[in-house]
């Protein structure tokens, strides 16, 4: 049976795919893959469905033993990549035969690794999903990060010979941009009336500063002060200005518990609550903050509802160009 | 006929990002909002609108998530106003088939009190508990009256969140006897597993350890959520709670507690659960008697 043996599981790797849609009015998040590009792109350069199942690993990366031939990549974050301790490019098509041994060095860039691996990662789907969602144990390889001796099952690679050569590559040009600031397009309102005009501001001028509560549920920062307009709270809501009454949470939404520190929501979010939420980080440049990591500085762009679709279809386009060249 | 107008601010419409839309009903938390949020929600869920991906009622607002690529989210919003402009009134034969649950609570239990002494730091009143605080700023004489009020009438689960299976429960009383209490000022890291807990006009029991901002009353012996699906209450759902349906949370002993308990983890418990036909507008007419008629349902 084919398997893929993990002889260290890296700081935090788990399995995920697109996610599990439909399911958040029972508060159930979607999961899935962090940085939604990086994660299609390696899929695409192993032949694979863009929504097969695939490991994400945060700032380490794992080392994996594989028992049969396949085809494997890697993308997101930069970070050296050895098989057999010989290095091996990213964002690559690379044949791996039984015994072989992927391994990682220390991320430079970025702060996740996508490897994908031909016919997928074969753990059940639970909810119409193999995300792995941890707050709950569900989904994934039994709900949790990958541990030392941990076997996960492979899928069947496609049949036809659909996958791209070893060697087949991403070109410079449709590999995601690591910042020095990273930008991120956001949508601003929801509760955003709560903010004064001057703290409206402050939030898009400040430089904000990823703290290290920075994971899957979601990411806070600090850098500026944002202040609210004095009102006689609504009933219902808790007296602290920041309070509202308990309403859902978008994934990507900002909320600002005391004013000072910004709470990006991402893929494990929590679904719901009742902290003034101000915005929303648009669907693509989640990606973008997902590969910052503590320490790194984001930086909140205004954008309409048109702005955030382009944005979306420009991602599209990009994904599309990525499989076109990889079919030619 | 009881007529009941849902006379509210109209309904404010934002986009979060390209993937939702947010729909504020009102600011401030009513059964009206609720039930309008209900209304809403529900004609929206009938309409199966292509492209709806989730829909999520919640306590005086709702978020519906659209996949962009199938509706856009401008065209979502044209068809939320008509329905909302056709929600305007409530009427005695408009019913919620729901069900009312007994759910056991021991309050002022040595878990959560643990838990609370170690967060004392993030809280408005360190020197006092959770219990204490919650007594003395919505003018009770102590814990045990604070207690007797809230388990004395039943909640309405007005939205499901935060994580899978939290119920928001809202005090069917009318406003004048709500028990409101702010969230902490910074929120704790660690929450014990079905911790009862209040937060703003809300009663909540969490149903896994993580983080949480409300003050903590007590410990519920029984599950909101099973990820195994054991417990025969979970075998089609992981969660337990509906909107919509009406929770008593009952004080009980430690001795109720423990036996409770044994019988969670002999996977034999049942919540007691009755059928009923709630009626919003009768409601709001004589909020007391028919929570009088839904403790007797419950019970008898």
């Amino acid at each position: 049976m084919s398997e893929l043996i993990v002889h260290s599981p890296g700081l935090y790797t788990t399995v995920q795919d697109t996610g599990r849609d439909g399911h958040y009015d029972i508060g159930m998040p979607p999961s899935g893959a962090m940085d939604q590009y990086s994660y299609r792109a390696a899929n695409l350069l192993v032949g694979n469905p863009e929504d097969a199942a695939a490991l994400e690993a945060t700032y380490i990366g794992p080392r994996l033993e594989f028992t049969d031939d396949r085809l494997v990549a890697v993308t997101g974050a930069d970070a050296p990549v050895s098989r057999n301790g010989e290095p091996v490019p990213a964002w690559q098509t690379l044949a791996v035969r039984a015994g072989d041994v992927l391994s990682f060095e220390m991320i430079t860039a970025g702060a996740r690794i996508y490897i994908a691996v031909g016919g997928g990662v074969d753990v059940p789907e639970y909810l119409g999903s193999r995300s792995t969602y941890t707050l709950t144990g569900l989904g994934g390889h039994q709900g949790r990060k990958l541990a030392e001796g941990d076997r996960l099952p492979l899928g069947e690679a496609a049949a036809g010979g659909g996958a791209p050569r070893e060697g087949a590559a991403v070109a410079d040009a449709l590999r995601p941009a690591f910042w020095e600031v990273t930008p991120v397009r956001t949508v601003v309102g929801l509760c955003s009336y709560r903010l004064t005009e001057g703290g409206t501001r402050s939030f898009l001028d400040t430089t904000w500063k990823v703290t290290k509560d920075a994971d899957r549920v979601g990411y806070r920062l600090r850098g500026g002060t944002l202040d609210f307009i004095e009102r006689q709270q609504p009933f219902g809501a808790g007296s602290d200005p920041a309070n509202v009454v308990d309403l859902g949470y978008p994934v990507g939404s900002i909320q600002v518990p005391g004013g000072d520190e910004p709470i990006v929501l991402l893929n494990d979010a929590v679904t719901g609550g009742g902290y003034a939420t101000i915005g929303t980080v648009v669907s693509a440049d989640r990606d973008r903050i997902a590969q910052a990591k503590t320490g790194d500085q984001v930086s909140f762009e205004p954008v309409d509802l048109d702005g955030a679709l382009a944005a979306r279809r420009d991602r599209r386009q990009r994904l599309d160009r990525v499989r076109d060249a990889l079919r030619s | 006929m009881v007529r009941t107008a849902l006379t509210l601010p109209p309904a404010r419409y934002e986009h979060g990002g390209d993937e939702y839309v947010f729909v504020e009903i009102d600011q401030a938390m009513s059964l009206e909002a609720n039930f309008k949020a209900m209304t809403v929600t529900t004609a929206l869920r009938q309409r199966a609108v292509d492209g709806v991906v989730d829909i999520c009622p919640s306590n005086a607002s709702y978020l519906i998530r659209v996949d962009p690529d199938r509706l856009h989210p401008a065209d979502l919003v044209k068809e939320l106003r008509a329905l909302e402009e056709s929600a305007t009134e409530l009427t005695s034969e408009q019913t919620l088939h729901t069900r009312v649950i007994d759910v056991p609570v021991l309050y002022d239990d040595p878990w959560t009190r643990e838990t609370l002494m170690r967060f004392r730091d993030r809280h408005q009143d360190p020197e006092a508990t959770d219990l204490e605080y919650a007594a003395r700023i919505n003018g009770f004489s102590g814990t045990g009256p604070l207690i007797e009020a809230l388990s004395g009438a039943p909640y309405i689960v007005t939205m499901l969140g935060f994580v899978p299976g939290l119920p928001f429960c809202y005090q069917m009383v009318p406003r004048d006897r709500q028990i409101e209490v702010p969230k902490y000022v910074r929120p704790r890291t660690d929450t014990p597993e079905r911790a009862f807990g209040y937060g703003g006009a809300f009663a909540v029991v969490y149903p896994v350890r993580g983080a949480g901002g409300y003050q903590l009353f007590g410990l519920a012996p029984a599950p909101v959520f099973d990820g195994s699906q054991t417990l025969p209450d979970f075998r089609e759902r992981l969660v337990f709670p509906r909107p919509g349906d009406i929770l008593r949370y009952r004080a009980i002993d430690q001795g109720e507690f423990d036996e409770v308990r044994g019988e969670v983890e002999r996977g034999t418990f049942r919540y007691r659960i009755r059928p009923y036909d709630f009626r919003p507008a009768d409601f709001l007419a004589d909020p007391d008697a028919v929570t009088n008629e839904l403790l007797e349902v419950l019970y008898r």
